[in-house]
């Protein structure tokens, strides 16, 4: 009996290495066979498997949708922006931060620490609101945090440069550094979900009323959960303003919420694999639209896709995986080994 | 009718297949049919709004009791409770109403009951439909202009409405529908200038208050509540 316990418990342990060496041979192949504009798209695809399994963290242990993660990775982004910009530049475009900020000169990695901190602090006060609702309340308070976030940032002009956007962050996040943070995540994820926290939840996703039974306080849980996860997509943000070199309010609103949330559906919202899946297969599918729209030259003909095409086939892939395995691609199983076998 | 063709096509093709599915997977597939509509829409007329006079005689104001409105708006106004009053009735008083009511409430006794599942959840698309494509005339005709992605901002509050009122409420909806409306309009004149640009913020703000006060919306229905 404890023989099988212990295996479990170490084959549970190898998902998040096998799924960082699934994300390192995708960053390897990319390095090592791509082009310029290649790297690029596996740093936006790192960092959206950061975004994503943060995402899960809250989402898939418990089975509460939030469309409010958006917000936290646009609260990362600006707290990252004031604290490593160019205080020149900060002067310039964002005249009224505080005098602690707008001096602030950091390291992009404790800002980026910073801003997945800031994340979770602010995870912590709206979260301990927010998740005394629960269904499908709680997903639309969620939303609603989102439009907040939204407005604050859309509107205040001195601090955040409101919709004319900030530029000339210094782009440090390359394909590596964002594999980084994205095995950090993953790693960060497994022991979350294998913690007597992360199995508290999961057990109250499963039965509401019967964890309560068990004595599980799943308000506390729900928000150990939300904090760990908003840190991560705080995290998500800094990386996304460090790869474009340029924050906007626009690019952390409905459009980013609706394409992560199809990420982890699609992949499969009950499991760790689930979510690195759908990050990798949708990304893959997204980029390869987009190349085709732009032109493939096959012998002397010139095949292209009419534009506007790649967002139409997106969807319908969608709705067709969501209809043919309403699980999600992974129906909610793990990558794992079996280890000492039986 | 365009707007319950498409609805009760949708139906068919997609959430017909789906009926087991969770909450969630049929949220986001209604997303992405949704992103898949707007950018069919998008490759066939551009992205560029389109100005459109629908019945421009209906903008000249008219003096009211010394007021002056636009035609158009008491148009509006005499529509909403129009229609607020047939569906009211349609949902209580006639056979297909109560079969809605039942299917919303038990989904698989009332097919066990004789109710014929297909043909309650199609009318209900097709209703749905008819009436989104209404709302979207009026708005036409209001701005004279026809965009692509002019349902987005619309969606959002009609989302959070159904919820706050709680679902399977009509009086709710409605009530909640005011709510917003009014709340958003009473910020818009008493908050002090500087703060005018986050009415937005506040707004949602009460969204949440509202929420954490009565989770299961203004109205309940006893459908909503959790059984054990």
């Amino acid at each position: 009996m404890a023989q099988t316990h212990k295996q479990k418990r170490l084959s549970a342990w190898s998902t998040p290495i096998l799924l960082i060496a699934v994300l390192l041979i995708f960053t390897l192949l990319i390095t090592i066979f791509g082009d310029k504009s290649l790297a690029r798209m596996a740093a936006q695809t790192l960092i959206r498997v950061t975004f994503v399994v943060g995402l899960w963290i809250f989402v898939g242990n418990s089975g509460v949708v939030s469309f409010g993660h958006a917000g936290y990775m646009a609260i990362g982004a600006y707290c990252s922006a004031w604290l490593s910009l160019d205080p020149m530049k900060k002067g310039l475009f964002l005249p009224d931060l505080w005098p602690f900020l707008a001096n602030a000169e950091w390291h992009v990695l404790p800002a980026a620490v910073a801003s997945g901190l800031l994340a979770a602090f602010i995870a912590l006060l709206s979260g301990a609101a927010i998740l005394r609702l629960s269904g499908i309340a709680a997903s639309i308070a969620t939303f609603a945090f989102l439009a907040i976030v939204y407005t604050i940032y859309s509107s205040w002009e001195g601090v955040t440069g409101a919709t004319s956007s900030v530029v000339g962050l210094t782009r440090y996040a390359d394909q590596w550094a964002t594999f980084g943070w994205a095995s950090v995540t993953v790693f960060a994820a497994a022991w979350y979900a294998n913690s007597s926290s992360g199995l508290a939840l999961r057990a109250s996703r499963e039965d509401e009323v019967a964890a309560d039974a068990s004595g599980i306080n799943m308000y506390r849980h729900r928000l150990i959960s939300l904090v760990v996860s908003a840190f991560f997509t705080g995290v998500a943000g800094a990386l996304f303003g460090h790869s474009l070199g340029v924050l906007n309010p626009n690019s952390f609103y409905l459009g980013v919420t609706f394409i992560t949330l199809a990420m982890l559906v699609v992949g499969g919202i009950g499991s760790l694999t689930g979510a690195v899946t759908g990050v990798l297969v949708l990304s893959i599918i997204i980029e390869a639209l987009v190349r085709m729209e732009r032109g493939m030259t096959v012998g002397e003909t010139t095949l292209a896709l009419p534009t506007g095409a790649q967002e139409i086939i997106i969807g319908v892939i969608m709705i067709l995986v969501l209809i043919l395995r309403p699980a999600g691609l992974t129906g909610g199983r793990e990558l794992r080994l079996r280890i000492g076998g039986r | 009718m365009v707007g319950a063709a498409v609805a009760v096509a949708s139906e068919f093709f997609v959430f017909r297949h789906m009926r087991n599915a969770t909450p969630v997977a049929m949220m986001i597939s209604s997303f992405a049919l949704g992103f898949v509509i707007q950018n069919n829409l998008l490759l066939v007329y551009g992205s560029r709004p389109k100005a459109i006079s629908l019945w421009p005689e209906l903008n000249k104001p008219v003096s009211i009791i010394g007021a002056s409105i636009p035609l158009l708006q008491i148009i509006v106004i005499l529509t909403t409770l129009i229609v607020v009053v047939t569906l009211a009735l349609l949902l209580k008083r006639t056979r297909i109403g109560l079969e809605m009511r039942a299917a919303a409430e038990n989904f698989t006794m009332a097919r066990l009951l004789g109710v014929r599942a297909n043909v309650v959840i199609t009318g209900a698309f097709a209703l749905s439909g008819a009436l989104a494509a209404a709302v979207a005339l009026i708005m036409v005709t209001q701005t004279g202009v026809a965009d692509v992605r002019m349902g987005g901002q619309i969606m959002l509050v009609a989302f959070i409405a159904t919820v706050i009122g709680g679902l399977g409420s009509l009086p709710g909806a409605v009530a909640a529908g005011f709510l917003i409306g009014a709340a958003s309009v009473i910020l818009q004149g008493f908050l002090p200038l500087e703060a005018r640009p986050f009415r937005d913020a506040f707004l949602y703000t009460l969204v949440i208050v509202v929420l954490l006060l009565r989770p299961e919306g203004l109205f309940t229905s006893n459908s909503t509540k959790p059984r054990v």
